[in-house]
């Protein structure tokens, strides 16, 4: 039970629910929640291949901190970002957001 | 022996169940608070699976970040604007079924290569899994992955900074 490929199917599970998310979402939030899906299960990639094959059982574990800290900062920026579409557009629905588009 | 073996398993399924169910509620319903919810039960459960992948500290900075830190920021985010699920119709069906049919494909995909790829340790791999121990984190942390380290601080004040700059300054527009 305890393999590498139970791993591996868990994390592409997580990550296909994660991209479904980001895919048919239209809340910003729910787009957010979906990201954090998909660096968990990056994240879960890391920590198996380190377990299970990598020479130094260390460097995937610090690789998973870096993730931990990268996300932190991501969802830091997109709160901020959403608090800012949200006082302009009154709502976080993604597709009122299309100033840009010319 | 065989006692603990069970238990051993059973717990294993639970913490795999535990995370599945966590994705599906963090994807599937509408009301976003359940959503949440639904990530920090997912989140708990993967750092269960990192102790199983032998890993306590690891398990205990998920904890502590994702699920103590990112969870409540984002409640937080929820807090500050309206809830979306009130106010927007139904999407139409063949944009869903297309995504639906992207994620299975990648689905597929990825598990056809993590079981048919013959997975092997590579050669300058010690038997001994304890070797790893946070004072040996620590360690690499200042020594060979110092420059990643101290990019990794400058891009979280950088972050914090744009955070309170982006969320303070829409606050005067009209």
């Amino acid at each position: 039970m305890n393999h590498l490929s139970t791993y591996l199917i868990i994390s592409a599970l997580l990550f296909s629910l994660g991209l479904l998310g980001i895919l048919q979402r239209r809340s910003l939030i729910g787009m957010l929640i979906s990201v954090e899906l998909l660096l968990n299960a990056a994240n879960l990639n890391f920590m198996a291949f380190n377990c299970f094959l990598a020479p130094d059982p260390a460097t995937g574990q610090i690789i998973a901190l870096f993730v931990m800290g990268l996300a932190a900062a991501e969802v830091a920026i997109g709160l901020s970002i959403i608090l800012a579409l949200f006082r302009k557009m009154h709502s976080v629905n993604i597709e009122l957001a299309q100033h840009l588009r010319g | 022996m065989q006692t603990l073996d069970f238990l051993t398993q059973t717990a294993f399924c639970a913490v795999i169940g535990l995370t599945v169910l966590g994705a599906m509620i963090a994807v599937f319903p509408h009301n976003i608070l359940y959503n949440v919810l639904g990530l920090a039960l997912a989140l708990s459960g993967i750092a269960g699976l990192y102790l199983f992948l032998g890993s306590f500290f690891i398990a205990l900075m998920q904890l502590l970040i994702y699920v103590g830190a990112i969870c409540i920021a984002i409640v937080f985010g929820i807090m500050l604007s309206r809830p979306l699920h009130q106010e927007v119709p139904k999407r139409a069906v063949p944009k869903v079924a297309l995504g639906a049919t992207a994620c299975t494909m990648f689905f597929v995909a990825a598990v056809t290569v993590a079981l048919k790829t013959d997975w092997r340790p590579s050669p300058g791999r010690g038997e001994d899994l304890s070797l790893w121990s946070v004072q040996r984190i620590g360690e690499l942390l200042l020594t060979r992955y110092e420059l990643v380290y101290e990019v990794i601080s400058l891009v979280l004040l950088v972050a914090i900074i744009g955070a309170v700059v982006t969320a303070g300054f829409s606050r005067r527009l009209p």
